[in-house]
């Protein structure tokens, strides 16, 4: 049985009151933080974790705390991005309806390490009823001089505010959500400056996932060098991965990133096979952003390799054959899928959610879709996989956030490795509307080339 | 106050000092000519405009002297300052070429292409754009976006298919005028500019988005249709004005005044006025004098020579800076040829530029 460390204690009858969270061992992580621990012993315990962000960079949280500014007399934010709307991805919803005590006790403990009297967090529209258990457990917590002035009585003030966003993925990009936390349009801001200098209102700022701010009760409880040898590598400690797709248990499962893809998809204490008894097409492994793999290349890297759930193993083969642990979206496509429809749905979604400030990403991603929904419909011609691919490229690293690159892998991804389909769809105009390509090739053994 | 460093920065091996802080963009305008890269939202006098459109994109191949690493990608020049010792190509990077060529292909995808229908051709910067950094074919085969033409006002019409999103005007707006009527609706490829439910934009200054956009989206109207800019000639001229500094550019043809203007600079944007501060003017001195008993003519202004408006102007040219010699380090360019020695028609002992008038095929003849 796998190691859990958020999940643990998430189906025990009534985790979501502070009676019975309190009663589990609930909230010494702040205790020993205000109470035994300096910011900088706190600091340096994260560092120690080698926790990585959960919101889908993967950078290093206790380097991100170490680069906040610390200008005399201006105040200091943290702000957990709970805005989660990359398709695929449904963890932070799950962690904060379940267990929501986890979240503001790392909050708290958090907002204590990098001098934060006043923390935010900003949950997307659409999670209304979230918003409400949040609120409850703020409400508990304070009443428990857990939150509030003067926590513990050790002098320290802190607030948490729960603002609503208003429907955008786009707000879910720090600065945009800064932006949006500001009262204004959620256009991203040009960087630098970062946030950690001028973030909320010209103050430094730290934002991180949920899941990240979860992590650091457990990081306080057992110290940074015990979590760090949990898993692999510099994939430490245990992540949420929210499974869905066509397969057999669909979910959020808690893994220490030791198991093999192969494990996750096909044993039974995860998603438990292919649903249907149908075969493994493909894989989005990290959120809707993150580079599609075919099933051959995810279950083994391109030297042969076995590939595992972590960091490390995930991007193994670089965008030419790996993908990304991303937000942790695994998203499984069986052999009735179509490569060019779930393709031509992402970039729908781009096109969509494009914030429209810099002309790449604005007029890229709508070109992107009506080339794809031309050839999905039976209408492509054989040069438009080429152009997409072109237009992809000059979009990719020319926006201003990563939304243009997020949006541009996807397609890079699908032609790079599924070209084949594509060039059917394109030359069997009439047949692709009434089947799929099916499973061709895709989960065929790749061959490696043995060298002495 | 304390001397501000210099930094030396190198931009298409031309290397220049500048004072910490400087933009690129700013840093490659100072040498001007070809290596200043094309700007089509930043505005150095509105404040936090730039790096939306990507056509300044550059290569900095070397960080800085402390930390010669490259950037990893290209970055947005007006938005980037410059480092001691950083190395920069604009255009002697394939890199940059070919992003620039993606960029202005994205900035016309929804762009209509009415110029012959249109008050700002032959001084919009998405033509020249298009014409110095474009390609000459579209790979775009969709319908292109549509809006109704909206009056902000009396004065000024919004034509919002021509659009290119810089939010120069939505800056110029915010910072020119105090309330916040004019902004953008919606995101993505559907966003527009709007007011506040096409709210009539009274404010005395709101005339001067006429002037910031790049583009035909923004008119004056009582200048619609009335002309082609490059019939009509610019005359400096000022009067005195208790609401902004007077100083404009009277644009004539005959005795007529067609339009009133602020005083632009090479680059397109509103100058200083004589008493230092940004040039902008009132809508009364843009809207309302137009007859030249309202104004004192110092005479006519200074016009850049690529502008298509030198064609009916010869006086007060300027000719913009020659860089690219130095650019290729005294090389002659490979590309570029003799017109004299290819041409059949163009000969080489008639100057064009020395003709006191435009040119005619009589002048070939001799
Ligand atoms: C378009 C876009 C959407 C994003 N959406 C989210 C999100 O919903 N939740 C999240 O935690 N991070 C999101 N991010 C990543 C954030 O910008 C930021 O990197 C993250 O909140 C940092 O937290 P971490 O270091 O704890 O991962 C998004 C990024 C982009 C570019
Ligand atoms: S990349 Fe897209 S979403 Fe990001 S700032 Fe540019 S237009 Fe907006
Ligand atoms: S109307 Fe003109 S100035 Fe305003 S955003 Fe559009 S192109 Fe720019
Ligand atoms: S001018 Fe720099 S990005 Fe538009």
């Amino acid at each position: 049985m796998a190691v859990k460390l958020l999940l643990e204690k998430a189906h025990i009858e009534g985790i979501r009151s502070y009676e019975v969270y309190r009663r589990e061992g609930g909230y010494r992580s702040v205790e020993k933080a205000l109470k035994t621990m300096s910011p900088e012993n706190i600091v340096d315990e994260v560092k120690k974790s080698g926790l990585r962000g959960r919101g889908g960079a993967g950078f290093p949280a206790g380097m991100k705390w170490s680069f906040i500014a610390k200008p005399e007399g201006v105040p200091r934010h943290l702000v957990c991005n709970a805005d989660e709307s990359e398709p695929g991805t449904f963890k932070d919803r799950y962690l904060m309806e379940n267990i929501p005590h986890l979240l503001i006790e790392g909050l708290i403990v958090s907002s204590f390490a990098l001098g934060s009297n006043d923390t935010y967090i900003y949950i997307r529209g659409e999670y209304a009823w979230i918003v409400d258990i949040l609120e409850t457990a703020i409400n508990e917590a304070k009443a428990n001089g857990f939150v509030g002035n003067n926590i513990l009585g050790t002098g320290f003030n802190c607030n948490i505010h729960v603002q609503r966003g208003a429907g955008a993925y786009i707000c879910g990009e720090e600065t945009a959500l800064i932006e949006s936390l500001e009262g204004k349009r959620g256009n991203p801001r040009l960087k630098p400056p970062f946030p950690a200098v001028k973030g909320l209102w010209e103050r430094p700022t730290v934002v991180n996932n949920v899941e990240t701010l979860s992590a650091i009760v457990p990081i306080i409880n057992m110290g940074g060098e015990e979590y760090a040898k949990i898993g692999v590598g510099r994939s430490t400690g245990t992540k949420l991965i929210s499974a869905c797709g066509n397969i057999n248990q669909p979910g959020v499962y808690e893994i220490d990133m030791t198991i093999s893809v192969e494990e996750f998809i096909y044993s039974d204490e995860y998603c438990g096979g292919i649903a249907n008894g149908k075969r493994l097409k493909a894989c989005i492994p990290g959120g809707s952003s993150v580079p599609i793999l075919p099933a051959n290349l995810l279950l083994k890297t391109a030297k042969g390799e076995t590939r595992y759930m972590n960091y490390e193993s995930l991007s193994d083969g670089g965008f030419a054959t790996g993908s990304m642990m991303g937000s942790g979206g695994f998203i499984v496509l069986d052999e009735d899928q179509c490569i060019v429809k779930n393709t031509l749905t992402l970039a729908r979604f781009y096109r969509h959610e494009s914030c429209g400030q810099c002309s790449p990403c604005r007029e890229g991603t709508g070109w992107m879709e009506k080339i794809l929904h031309n050839i999905e419909y039976g209408k492509g011609k054989i040069s438009d996989i080429d152009l997409l691919w072109d237009i992809q490229s000059k979009i990719e690293g020319n926006t201003i956030c990563p939304l243009g690159d997020a949006a541009a892998w996807p397609v890079a991804a699908a032609i790079r490795h599924f070209r084949d389909e594509f060039a059917w769809h394109v030359n069997h105009p009439d047949e692709s509307q009434k089947r799929n390509f099916g499973l061709a090739h895709y989960a065929d053994p790749i061959y490696v080339p043995v060298t002495a | 106050m304390s001397e501000q460093p210099l930094f030396k920065v190198t931009i298409d091996n031309i290397t220049i000092e500048v004072p910490a802080g400087t933009t690129i963009l700013e840093a490659a305008r100072k040498i001007g000519g070809e290596v200043a890269p094309p700007t089509m939202c930043y505005y150095s006098k509105l404040k936090g405009s730039g790096g939306k459109c990507r056509t300044c994109l550059v290569e900095v191949s070397k960080g800085s002297e402390k930390d010669p690493r490259p950037m990893p990608k290209l970055v947005a020049s007006c938005r980037t300052t410059i480092m001691d010792g950083m190395e920069v190509k604009n255009i002697t990077s394939p890199k940059v070429l070919d992003a620039r060529a993606g960029v202005v292909e994205f900035l016309l995808l929804n762009h209509p292409l009415d110029c012959p229908i249109c008050d700002q051709a032959g001084e919009c910067h998405l033509q020249d754009l298009s014409y110095e950094h474009g390609k000459e074919k579209t790979r775009y085969e969709f319908q292109k976006r549509v809006f109704h033409k909206v009056d902000l006002g009396d004065k000024i019409q919004l034509h919002m298919t021509r659009c290119i999103l810089c939010y120069r005007c939505v800056f110029t707006a915010d910072q020119l005028t105090t309330n916040r009527e004019h902004g953008i609706l919606d995101r993505g490829d559907h966003s527009q500019i709007a007011t506040f439910i096409q709210k009539n934009l009274q404010n005395d200054f709101i005339g001067n988005v006429i002037d910031v956009c790049p583009v035909g989206a923004l008119t004056d109207k009582t200048f619609r249709f009335k002309n082609r800019v490059w019939f009509t000639k610019p005359v400096d001229a000022h009067r005195d004005c208790d609401k902004c500094c007077g100083e404009v550019q009277l644009w004539m043809r005959g005795d007529e005044v067609y339009r009133v203007t602020a005083r632009k600079d090479e680059w397109g944007e509103v100058k200083e006025s004589s008493k230092g501060s940004t040039g902008w003017i009132c809508n009364e001195c843009r809207f309302d004098k137009k007859k030249v008993s309202d104004w004192i003519i110092e005479g006519p202004s200074n016009i850049n020579r690529h502008s298509v408006i030198s064609q009916g102007h010869y006086v007060g040219l300027k000719k913009p800076n020659e860089t690219l010699s130095k650019v290729m380090q005294g090389r002659d360019p490979k590309l570029l040829m003799n017109i004299h020695e290819v041409s059949e028609v163009n000969k080489e002992n008639i100057q064009l530029s020395l003709l006191e008038r435009p040119a005619h095929s009589n002048d070939f003849n001799q």
